[in-house]
């Protein structure tokens, strides 16, 4: 037990701390010299996150600089005599393909746009129904949810290439009483059914992880402010629109922000199901043909910053305009 | 207290001891063995016909070298994006390459692949046929030596032809073709999916009007001209827009690869199909294990390519392989010695039998044991005689994805327009004024 005199002493010794504290951040302030307290701390801190931030450095920053500087040569891996400096010629003959480099723009953006906006739904359809499962079933249903993201992207990309395939793929048998399917019906060889395909294997795929970050987020919807919505007669629609979802917006901003980073760079089903025909070329898929494919390192490596900087934009246009806060209900916020 | 400082001590006897023993294992890793010298053979997959040789011709090196594979992707152009990229790096443990003709030049011209030498030319090119030696060739000089050479044959159906009334000893066009197919409602075997078949396809309907998609395969990117645009290249896209809007292919021609092409031609609606030999063990496999019916294998019969021209040969796709050795191979001379062995008549006879790739070798047809089992081989052996590499150029890979672009799906080629609209588009990749 904590005696009185005990409990003054503590008081007494922590408010001189926190004096002692603000004095010192003053005198930081005032450019002077910091406390050994502090200086340890951050050697502590650099301690623990420096072999990280050094590592993140040397593989993410490194290749994006030297991406960033064969961009501007043309070089070709194969004649490799042949290289010469063509500062931003590479961007030029990109920025006016407007048959390769605009349609696989319009591609990319088109599968963001309506698989990000399709998951979402889905994905708060399935949250809704995790969150209010019976307890009982509750583990079971969300393990079974998040079955189709555990799943490797390139096997599941198999898996709905060769069930829509005409010559061994079920769907056309299944669904022939569909209007427009039958068994002559290639669904790769337009643009229409192939990025219909393409799409909703990627709907599939990752509506699960909407459905988590969405779940996370009506978990911190306070019960009070449902149950007193509903104590003041409030609709289910009322519920929703004006608590559960107002509450939601960071969990739902967070949730779009990483699904679009993710749905933009899109390869892996383009690849295996057409890989480019039809017209269902995306931006990730021209970068890997003309670095990889081609050899042109210098060409490929400019539509890989271009892609770069089409990602930056997204997370510019979430955090500056739709106000996404990624440090919501961290310290990374001061502890507010 | 004791025990915890007895702790660390203990741990660093155990991380010494550890350290030392993983230094043993290391060094004793790197240090030379006592064996002989390891030659890595990277080789295209097939059904294990080259990991068997390499074992034969490490035995009769009696102790020189030994041989051990490494397997490259299943596709050529997966094959040469991987081969590539570690010739670029000086990668020294290229000793042997198994590699597709139409991607030697590109990496010929950089100096990427060791010089064959004179004796080893001589000796590997005694009886190579004529259109196997020109794929293994770049700049007027053996870059690479033949191995196996492969080339595609009309297929077809006994009871269509006889019922069409077709002499198949005499050539037959692509025009014949395409008529019976029309007027008996049946299927035709061609790859129409937007891969390498494509520009094999294109190509060979080009050579066999005595023309070739480029007229100046040797000129840097900027100079090469494209023959596409012309009369020849009208004729070309005709055959293949034919077949393509008149459906000939069936519904999945978008997807139609070699494979698909022959298990379109054993079905009900088969009729004509060109493919490579390997058609031929498969068809007897699956006969064999009852997937088709058994008397099928009796109603395939083979020619010659079909002609564009009635009175013009034609000239087939020439594939195959060559080995190379890499230029920064530390065992260069030893690689050529064991490329020898392995090129030997007798071992691509073998390697015919056993994994069905054809013999570059004229001498290798000469065994009877192949009768038994490829009774086409003859037939084979005229029609890589007569066969045309596809465009021989450092930029290949361009133009065969431009004309794979271009020409998919095949419902979609006009005889008037796609070949103008190639040729324009090649021509502007190629210097680098638009992506492909």
């Amino acid at each position: 037990m904590t005696t009185a005199p005990e409990t003054s002493r503590r008081q007494k010794r922590e408010a001189a701390e926190a004096s002692n504290n603000k004095s010192s951040a003053r005198r930081n302030g005032n450019g002077t010299k910091r406390t050994n307290r502090a200086k340890s701390e951050a050697r502590l801190g650099w301690l623990i996150a420096g072999p990280a931030f050094f590592i993140m450095l040397a593989v993410t920053a490194y290749p994006i600089a030297q991406a960033i500087y064969d961009s501007l040569f043309s070089f070709r891996l194969t004649s490799p005599d042949d290289r010469s400096f063509v500062f931003l010629q590479n961007y030029m003959t990109i920025l006016s393909d407007t048959e390769v480099f605009w349609s696989a723009l319009g591609v990319t953006v088109l599968v963001t746009v309506v698989t990000v906006a399709v998951e979402l739904v889905l994905g708060f359809g399935l949250a809704l129904v995790m969150h209010k499962a019976l307890l009982r079933i509750r583990g079971a249903l969300r393990t079974a949810i998040l079955v189709p993201y555990g799943i490797i992207t390139v096997v599941s990309a198999f898996a709905w290439y060769y069930m829509f395939d005409i010559n061994s793929g079920f769907v056309n048998n299944w669904f022939g009483w569909v209007p427009g399917i039958d068994s002559d019906l290639d669904w790769f060889a337009n643009f229409g059914t192939a990025i219909t395909v393409i799409m909703a294997s990627e709907i599939w795929k990752t509506t699960p992880f909407i459905a988590l970050l969405l779940l996370a987020g009506l978990a911190q919807v306070p019960d009070e402010l449902v149950e007193a919505a509903k104590v003041d007669g409030a609709s289910w629609r009322q519920q929703m629109t004006r608590v559960i979802l107002p509450n939601m917006k960071a969990a739902i901003m967070v949730a779009v922000l990483f699904r679009a980073l993710d749905a933009f760079r899109i390869f892996d089903n383009v690849f295996i199901m057409t890989n480019g025909a039809a017209g269902t070329e995306v931006l990730s898929l021209l970068a890997y043909r003309t670095s990889i494919g081609r050899l042109e390192i210098g060409l490929g490596s400019a539509v890989s910053v271009i892609l770069f900087i089409c990602v930056l934009l997204i997370c510019l246009i979430a955090i500056k305009f739709f106000k996404v806060d990624l440090a919501s209900g961290t310290d990374a916020k001061g502890g507010k | 207290m004791g025990e915890s400082q007895g702790s660390p001590r203990r741990g660093r006897t155990v991380r010494a001891a550890g350290t030392a023993l993983a230094a043993a294992i290391l060094l004793s890793g790197c240090s030379d063995s006592e064996g002989p010298p390891v030659l890595t053979w990277y080789i295209n997959p097939d059904d294990g016909g080259q990991a068997a040789l390499a074992q034969l011709c490490t035995e009769e090196s009696e102790g020189a070298y030994s041989i051990q594979t490494s397997l490259l992707p299943a596709d050529a152009p997966s094959q040469r994006e991987q081969l590539a990229r570690r010739l670029a790096a000086n990668d020294a443990s290229l000793d042997i390459m198994s590699l597709d003709p139409p991607f030697i030049p590109e990496l010929a011209e950089p100096g990427f692949l060791a010089p064959v030498p004179d004796e080893v030319a001589e000796r590997t090119t005694e009886d190579t046929l004529e259109g196997a030696l020109a794929g293994a060739m770049w700049n007027d000089e053996l870059v690479t030596v033949p191995f196996w050479a492969n080339t595609q044959l009309l297929w077809y159906r006994e009871s269509v032809v006889e019922e069409a009334g077709l002499d198949m000893d005499e050539p037959i066009t692509w025009e014949q073709v395409i008529d019976t197919a029309l007027e008996q409602e049946k299927l035709l075997g061609v790859q129409g999916i937007r891969a390498e078949s494509m520009t094999v396809w294109l190509n060979a309907l080009v050579e066999s009007q005595d023309e070739s998609i480029l007229a100046n395969p040797e000129a840097p990117a900027a100079e090469l001209q494209t023959n596409l645009d012309s009369e020849v290249g009208s004729r070309a896209a005709e055959v293949i827009s034919m077949i393509g809007s008149e459906g000939l292919a069936g519904p999945g021609v978008a997807s139609m690869d070699e494979n698909q092409s022959m298990l379109l031609f054993q079905g009900d609606e088969g009729s004509f199909m060109v493919n490579w030999p390997f058609v031929w063990a498969a068809t007897n496999a699956s006969a064999e294990e009852g997937v088709v019916d058994a008397g099928l294998v009796d109603d395939i019969g083979w020619a010659q390519y079909p002609r564009v021209d009635a009175d013009t040969a034609s000239a087939p796709p020439l594939g195959g392989i060559n080995l190379g050795v890499g230029a920064d191979s530390e065992n260069q001379e030893l690689a050529f010695e064991a490329i020898e062995c392995i090129v030997a008549p007798e071992n691509q006879t073998e390697y015919f039998i056993t994994n069905g790739n054809p013999p570059s070798s004229e001498a290798a047809y000469d065994d009877p044991a192949l009768e038994d089992d490829y009774p086409m081989a003859d037939a084979i052996r005229e029609a890589l005689d007569n066969a045309a590499p596809r465009p021989q150029t450092p930029f290949y890979n361009e133009i065969s994805t431009a004309i794979q672009q271009e020409f998919t799906p095949i419902s979609g080629v006009s005889a008037e327009q796609t070949p103008t609209q190639t040729d324009a588009f090649i021509v502007e990749v190629l210097r680098g004024e638009r992506l492909l």
